[in-house]
């Protein structure tokens, strides 16, 4: 077993190495990791072209937990209301649904305790909830919401959710500041390798 | 392959009349119905055409000639089995490690997309020097890797009644071939700034599917593969590119991938929030476990199976994120004594392995089980080890259990069943 402590060593050792120095690796059909030489690698091979700003702009639909990514516009949850009860109802359901009813999406807005994870017991963040509807929902119309309207569904996922208030207005300042009940919950993987099952 | 034939005639219905198979199964092709046993010894009932009724002795009657694709023979029809958001892989059907690409597991998130590998293009930008985009045909320019590894969904646990395949219980892992370019590769071409310590990875189906990954595993071994099994990457599985993070759960391993930003922090995506994430102990969420631990399965024999007495071979897969299996171990008495198992070679890296354990059967009931060892020194625990260690409330990711087949004294073999 030692041999094998010495191969995972080693991995870590490489990966530690630092970043500016041209390194290289790759896997041998054995799966083997080794690093190559790459000075005998040009510089650069030349291929790909310079993305442009306009068009990384128009790709870069994403939103992170500090806000990075959220465009201009707002929303109040009674707008967003109405879009749910048009466009999310008949896969997400309402807080009266049954439990048992069988959904083609996860509930949503239910705030009774219960096994389902829901955003408002589950959700670590409230930027994910903009990111994902505008880039994924609804299901059989994806990306044809505007942002308006996705900032007016956020605001009325979270007061559906008990986490924000009625009149609460959700931008680019205030989705940020929103803290989701179950953020403290979440650890990173506190696995350690090893022997120990975890 | 035995068969044993019936002629459409002799066989009646329940009213005394001669009833056509070929309406009973619906396909005008259809000439009789063949009782097949498969090589198992599996009886399954099967469709044959008048064209293939007619080679009685294939002694006697040339074959077709060359063709342009090869087809799997008719008698041997192995599927996956789907459900509304997977379909999973015939583990029980299969030989040896490779999975064959049209049996591959599938998860994807908003279908399969339809992608022009002439208008494909990938984008890396973000905490990069130079943002670039490179056309397919340029990926397929740069310097190339061949890699065999598993790939396998982390919700890969199903239970809950005795008549379970192997393929029900664990059927969301599949190993390929792969090639492609290294990320590393990539990340060198566009220079990525020392600071940048994650990089989110999109494709381009409907779900413009989201994951957040450690910069470190892109320099490590990632990959963007374009081919499987040595043709262009199935459509399931990516086509015309994806990424690949071997040994770390499949959702990681972003499909029809058009974009990879390079950032100091995660994403926080909803993949990596609200999904892939499991409760552990003191009402904590872990998020980001990448990694999937070591497991096996017994594929033969397993339910549907029945056994007969005497000598057969005990045969499954083994399989580790965290590298390669270091040894398997069989039971054939619930665990109270454990044989090593042969291990094929090579055993590679992250790989499906197989192994094999020679078992005489002499009639009783007895449980087989299997568990792997990996060169980490992990050891696959028991479901109720999970439980000790993560809680009852743990969810459906990540559950590696070591899997049991009762045998019962009439041959039949059952999963025995641990949890919902």
């Amino acid at each position: 077993m030692n041999k094998l402590w010495i191969v995972c060593s080693c991995l870590i050792i490489w990966s530690c190495r630092s970043d500016d120095q041209a390194r290289h690796v790759v896997v041998t059909t054995t799966g083997k990791i080794i690093s190559i030489d790459s000075a005998s690698w040009p510089s650069s091979f030349h291929l790909g072209r310079p993305a442009s700003p306009a068009e990384i702009e128009k790709m870069d639909i994403d939103v992170r937990p500090d806000g990075v990514g959220l465009p201009a516009g707002e929303g109040k949850a009674i707008a967003g209301k109405v879009i749910y009860m048009t466009k999310c109802v008949a896969c997400h359901g309402t807080d009266t649904t049954s439990p048992d009813a069988k959904l083609l999406g996860p509930v949503l807005v239910s705030t009774k305790p219960g096994k389902n994870k829901t955003i408002g017991n589950y959700w670590p963040y409230a930027t994910t909830l903009f990111d994902y509807v505008r880039r994924a929902m609804p299901y059989n119309e994806p990306g044809s919401l505007t942002n308006e309207e996705v900032y007016q569904l956020t605001a009325f996922l979270l007061q559906a959710n008990k986490v924000i208030g009625e009149n609460e207005v959700m931008n680019a300042k205030t989705l940020p500041k929103v803290v989701m009940p179950a953020q403290n919950r979440f650890i990173p993987d506190d696995r350690r390798g090893g022997a120990e099952v975890r | 392959m035995e068969e044993h034939s019936k002629d459409i005639n002799q066989d009646k219905g329940s009213m005394g009349k001669p009833i056509s198979r070929r309406i009973l199964l619906g396909g005008a092709a259809t000439a009789a119905v063949v009782m097949l046993k498969s090589s198992y010894g599996q009886i399954v009932q099967k469709a044959i055409t008048q064209a293939e009724l007619k080679i009685s002795d294939p002694t006697k009657e040339p074959g077709p000639p060359p063709g342009v694709l090869g087809t799997r023979s008719t008698f041997e029809q192995p599927v996956k089995k789907p459900s509304d958001t997977s379909s999973r892989t015939p583990l029980q059907d299969l030989f040896g490690t490779i999975t064959p690409s049209d049996l591959h597991y599938e998860r994807h998130h908003a279908g399969v997309p339809v992608i022009d590998p002439h208008n494909y293009t990938l984008t890396i930008h973000g905490m990069v020097e130079k943002p670039l985009v490179f056309s397919l045909a340029e990926l397929k320019r740069f310097p190339s890797v061949t890699r065999t590894f598993f790939l396998e969904c982390s919700g890969n646990y199903r239970g809950g009644k005795e008549e379970m395949t192997p393929q029900e219980i664990c059927g969301l892992t599949s190993q390929s071939e792969w090639t492609g370019v290294m990320l590393s590769t990539l990340f060198r071409e566009v220079g990525v700034k020392p600071k940048a310590s994650w990089f989110l990875a999109e494709g381009s189906d409907a779900a413009v599917m989201t994951r957040s990954v450690p910069v470190s595993k892109g320099w490590e071994d990632a990959m963007i593969a374009y081919a499987q099994n040595g043709e262009a990457i199935r459509p399931e599985q990516g086509y015309p590119a994806r990424l690949l993070l071997p040994g770390w759960e499949g959702n990681t391993s972003v499909k029809w991938l058009r974009r990879i930003e390079l950032s100091d922090q995660p994403f926080m995506t909803r993949e990596e929030t609200a999904k892939y994430s499991e409760a552990v102990k003191d009402g904590k969420i872990r998020q980001f476990s990448f990694v999937m631990d070591a497991r096996s399965i017994i594929t033969y024999p397993a339910y549907p199976q029945q056994l007969q007495k005497g000598w057969m071979e005990i045969r499954g897969i083994a399989w580790s994120g965290r590298g390669k299996i270091y040894k398997v171990e069989v039971s054939t008495n619930g665990g109270k004594t454990w044989n090593a198992a042969t291990l094929q070679e090579p055993v590679l890296d992250k790989a499906h392995t197989a192994f094999r354990y020679l078992w005489d059967w002499k009639g009783g009931e007895a449980e087989l089980m299997s568990r792997a060892i990996d060169e980490t020194g992990y050891v696959q625990p028991t479901m109720k080890q999970l439980i000790d260690a993560r809680g009852k409330d743990m969810g459906g990711y990540h559950l590696n259990p070591v899997t049991s087949w009762l045998v019962q004294r009439d041959g039949r073999v059952l999963f025995k069943t641990e949890r919902q």
